[in-house]
Formats: C-alpha cells, sequence, structure tokens
C-alpha cells in the first residue's frame, strides 16, 4: 500500500514506513535509546528529502520519549530542577542549531555537515559503549576486579553560580549542565536526534549524575527540546511531515513494546555491547559513503531564502 | 463582406502552415494525488485534419509533450577535498520543468529543426533556463546535463522517441506514463505536426494535477498556519506516544 506524503512529495510504501518505525522502535525499547540516530539516516535511503527526514526525526522523538518521561515521572527518577536547567540550554542550542541548519542549506554544506557529524558522534559513543561494555562483561566474569570511582569532581563543577540538585544529590555549577543541554540542543536541531546517545554518558561521566535518574531527566530534556526544534521547523522550514510521522510513531510505539520485553531476556552487558556494534555499523556505513566516490557527483537541490 | 470572405478562404487554402491542423485529446485531465497514487498512465490521442490531399514529397511527424510546473532549483556538484566528497560548485537554473516527457515518431534531431526546437522549446535541454549571469562554474553544460540524467533516472524526465504512432498519415496516439513522485499543478500538454523539420500545427491543453483533499489541507495548513501545524504535530506525537503506550499497559493486565 502507498502512502503519499504531502510535505516530502513523494508517495512511499505505508508498511516500509511501518517497518522502519518498528524497527528502530524494536532496537529503542531494547536498549533505551530514543532512536533518532537510526530513524533519520534511514529515512535518507528513503529518499525523503533531509530537510524533511530531520524535521519529521525530532517529532518523532517526542512521541518515542513521551511514555518513558511519564513512567520516569512515576517512579520518580527525573530530577526536575537539572532537567529544567538543562532544557534551558537545550532551547537556546535548538536556536542556534535551526540557524546553523538554515545558513548550511543555503551553503549546500547540510549534507556533509550531517553526515560528518553522525560519523564523528556515532563513532566515538559506539567505541566508548564497546569499550565499557566489554570492561562490564569482563567484570562480571571476575567479580574481584576493582570497581571504578562513581563521580569525582574537576574544576568545571566549580564555576561560580553553583546551585543544589537535590534529586542527583549533586551541589555544582549552573554552566556544565547548561552547556550540555545546548550542545545536544544544536544536535538536535541538525541531526534529527534527541541526543539521548551522547546525554546520557555526558550526564554520567560529566556531570556525575547518579545512573538511576539519568534516563528519566535526559528523556525529560529531550522531549521538550524535540517539542522545540519540531515547532522551529514547522515554522522556519515547512518541513515536518505529520502523515510521515504518524506512521514512524504508530511502527514505533508497537515495536518498543515488543522491544523492551526482548530487552528483559538478555544480559545488559550483551545488549550495551550489541548497541555499540550496531552504531558503530551505521557510523560506518555513513563514512563510507563520504570517503567512496560517488556514482552521481552532480546533486539537485531547491534553492532557499528566496 | 463577401470579398473578406473570399480572400480569407483564399488565404486559408494558399498558407502551407494551415494545410494541415491537428486536434488532440487526453485520456485524463484531472489527476488527484491520493494517499494511494502510485503514478498514472495518460493517453494522448488525435487526428490530423486536412482539406488537400496528402503531400507526397515529406514526410509527416508528431511530436507530445508535458510539461510539469516549472521551478528554480540549485546543482551542487562534489569533489573530493581531504580525502572527503563535498560539493563545492554550485549552478542556478531560473526555471526547470519538474517533469518533462517528450514523445515523438522518430528522433528529435531527424525530424525537427534546430530553429523549431528554439522557437517552440520542445527538446528536453531547451526547457531547462539556466541562470546565466552567475554561472561562474567551469563547465555550465555539464550542469545542465547532470540534471536532465538525475531526473531521468527518476522517470521526471523522459525521451519517448518513436513512442507515437501515427496511423495512415492522419490517426496517432501515444501513452505517457507519469512517476508516483509528482508535483502538483498545470501540466502543460503540447501536441507539434512537424513537416520538413518545421511546425505545421501546434495543439495546447493542460492537465491539473491537485492533491487531494486531505493532502491539500495539511500542505495549505503547514504554508499557511505553520504555527498550529506546528502544533498539530506535537499533539499527534503526544497522542499516539502516550495513546499507544497506556493501551499496552492496559492490554498487558
Amino acid at each position: 500500500m502507498q502512502v503519499y506524503l504531502p510535505i516530502a512529495e513523494i508517495s512511499v510504501n505505508a508498511f516500509l514506513l511501518l517497518g522502519v518505525g518498528g524497527g528502530v522502535g524494536l532496537l529503542s525499547g531494547m536498549f533505551g535509546v530514543g532512536g533518532g540516530f537510526l530513524i533519520t539516516p534511514l529515512l535518507f535511503f528513503i529518499g525523503v528529502p533531509p530537510a524533511v527526514a530531520v524535521a519529521t526525526g525530532v517529532n518523532q522523538v517526542v512521541a518515542s520519549s513521551i511514555s518513558g518521561v511519564l513512567a520516569h515521572l512515576r517512579r520518580k527518577t527525573v530530577d526536575l530542577r537539572m532537567g529544567v536547567v538543562l532544557l534551558a540550554g537545550g532551547m537556546v542550542g535548538s536556536g542556534i542549531g535551526i540557524w546553523l541548519f538554515n545558513l548550511l542549506s543555503r551553503l549546500g554544506q547540510i549534507d556533509l555537515v550531517v553526515q560528518l557529524s553522525y560519523v564523528l558522534f556515532l563513532g566515538i559513543i559506539g567505541l566508548l559503549m564497546l569499550q565499557e561494555g566489554t570492561r562490564a562483561l569482563l567484570r562480571a566474569r571476575n567479580p574481584a576486579a576493582p570497581r571504578r570511582k562513581l563521580h569525582t569532581h574537576t574544576w568545571v563543577h566549580n564555576l561560580p553560580l553553583k546551585m543544589k540538585f537535590r534529586a542527583s544529590g549533586l551541589y555544582i555549577s549552573v554552566f556544565p549542565p547548561l552547556g550540555i543541554g545546548m550542545g545536544v540542543g544544536v544536535l538536535a536541531a541538525i541531526m534529527g536526534v534527541g541526543g539521548g546517545f551522547i546525554m546520557v554518558p555526558a550526564m554520567i561521566y560529566l556531570l556525575g549524575m547518579p545512573t538511576k535518574v539519568v534516563v528519566g531527566t535526559s528523556l525529560f530534556q529531550i522531549m521538550f527540546v524535540a517539542a522545540f526544534t519540531t515547532m522551529m521547523h514547522a515554522v522556519t522550514n515547512q518541513s515536518v511531515d505529520v502523515l510521515l510521522a504518524v506512521f514512524l510513531i504508530l511502527g514505533g510505539v508497537i515495536g518498543a513494546q515488543v522491544g523492551a520485553r526482548m530487552g528483559l531476556t538478555l544480559r545488559p552487558e550483551m545488549l550495551r555491547i550489541l548497541l555499540a556494534l550496531l552504531v558503530l555499523a551505521v557510523c560506518g556505513k555513513i563514512g563510507f559513503d563520504l570517503l567512496w566516490t560517488p556514482a552521481e557527483l552532480y546533486s539537485i537541490s531547491a534553492p532557499r531564502g528566496v | 463582406m463577401r470579398f473578406v470572405g473570399f480572400l480569407l478562404l483564399f488565404l486559408v487554402a494558399a498558407l502551407p502552415l494551415r494545410a494541415e491542423e491537428v486536434l488532440a485529446g487526453l485520456s485524463q485531465k484531472q489527476l488527484s494525488l491520493t494517499v494511494n497514487f502510485e503514478g498514472s498512465e495518460i493517453l494522448v490521442y488525435g487526428a490530423v485534419r486536412r482539406e488537400a490531399p496528402v503531400p507526397e514529397d515529406s514526410e509527416l511527424h508528431v511530436i507530445v509533450t508535458i510539461e510539469g510546473p516549472p521551478a528554480p532549483a540549485v546543482i551542487w556538484r562534489k569533489a573530493r577535498r581531504l580525502g572527503i566528497w563535498m560539493n563545492v560548485e554550485s549552478m542556478r537554473i531560473r526555471a526547470a520543468p519538474s517533469f518533462y516527457a517528450v514523445a515523438s515518431t522518430g528522433p528529435l534531431e531527424g525530424i525537427l529543426s534546430m530553429d523549431a526546437d528554439l522557437r517552440h522549446r520542445i527538446s528536453t535541454r531547451l526547457a531547462i533556463f539556466e541562470a546565466r549571469e552567475d554561472a561562474d562554474v567551469s563547465n555550465p553544460a555539464a550542469f545542465s546535463e547532470a540534471l536532465i540524467r538525475i531526473r531521468k533516472q527518476e522517470d521526471l524526465y523522459q525521451a519517448l522517441e518513436s513512442q507515437v504512432t501515427l496511423d495512415r498519415e492522419t490517426l496517432f496516439n501515444t501513452t505517457i506514463s507519469l512517476p508516483k513522485n509528482l508535483v502538483e499543478g498545470s501540466y502543460a500538454t503540447r501536441v507539434f505536426l512537424v513537416r520538413d523539420g518545421a511546425v505545421i500545427d501546434r495543439f495546447d491543453t493542460e492537465i491539473d494535477v491537485q492533491k487531494a483533499v486531505l493532502e491539500r489541507w495539511l500542505f495549505n495548513m503547514a504554508h499557511e498556519q505553520p504555527f498550529w501545524y506546528g502544533l498539530l504535530a506535537l499533539g499527534l506525537a503526544v497522542f499516539f506516544g502516550w495513546g499507544a503506550s497506556a493501551a499496552f499497559r492496559v492490554l498487558r493486565t
């Protein structure tokens, strides 16, 4: 069954879209990530114009994070104060990101920047996760091995404007969380991702937040930044395709439920290694496309800002 | 009055250009881009009306073109910089048809003179208007060729040589298939009668391609009320995201 997408202006098989949403939802349920970093490149492969893929990707992130946020709020595993600080940074970052996105589109370099960001961030995060996962796996086999210290204070935490984050048990400057929020906001706007895959390690390793509030708080921030970014894209570029989003979301929520069940049967260290390999595979594919001589040297884009 | 009438008749008869006239029709003049649109076949048919016997010294040819709404475009060329393939050069196209099909009874170069092609802008190359003023690129022709090549691969540009059947020098027909990735608007359809490389008559009509009701509404809303459209997108995301997980919770218990 074909569906004609009114904003993307192409007609795509509905089951393919449900499949993409479902597959990514499955992985996100299994691994606890938003899946934006997979949906956006997959939409490129289907032939959705990059601008529409990025804007619709963030819209999908809103849907995939809301149920998670509600669940975490019920369990009181969200540091609301930290979430609001991160969010403030995120809004600013998203605004900058949208501006950059439009500037780069005019210069014809948006695809390159998006691809390079994917290679860079997926590569780093994938390698970190792989290393962490293997170490955890080895530790599980050998319980006598020494554990790492959870949180250490460095100079960034002692900048001025200190604030108490009770739920996280932290008393640190507001600048590190503001900065992290901003960075993730920029990425959300340019890459069409929620940014959970960067946010979570940053919160654990840079801020030293306890793991139990990290996922809920990052989801809380991501949901609002994604919502804000969706609005910005809708207003400045008119590039959000609601029909496309509905299909991705429908597939996604079903996939996420199935994935969450499957995730329970696998060991967490194994899950982390699998996710790392998946992230590295996506990174490798995009990087390969940048280095390999393309079959078609020319491309067509619609002029912007005229 | 009668004198004028005679004069007109005389003129019409004497004018070789009007010796043969083309009449044409289309199987569809309205096309709706519904949710399940998968492309469409348009049959273009018609006849040549003539009052004099068929001229024997030259061959009659028919050319049919369908042209989608033109739009400006930017064409980028990639080159390797620091080992990475990136866009380095661009050329603006003032207007390029979003769809262009040329069907003819024979190869265009063989049946149409350069002069007639220039005047009526029939071949694909001439349907594209480059913006020459900012063409500071090394090889502008390569950019237009790339545009044609890429759109041909997407079936948006079609050269259908020898796809028009002409029967007894009078009846002709051809089918042109419109792909699924159509832009809406009015598709100018032209039929040319060609003898000795010159166009002796043409027939103009159009196909109206419209988005269906829901798609139309969404598209208009996205462009005219982007703020409310954004809220709608968020509302749907919240509704489906939260609704589905709530439904699953109910199912499980």
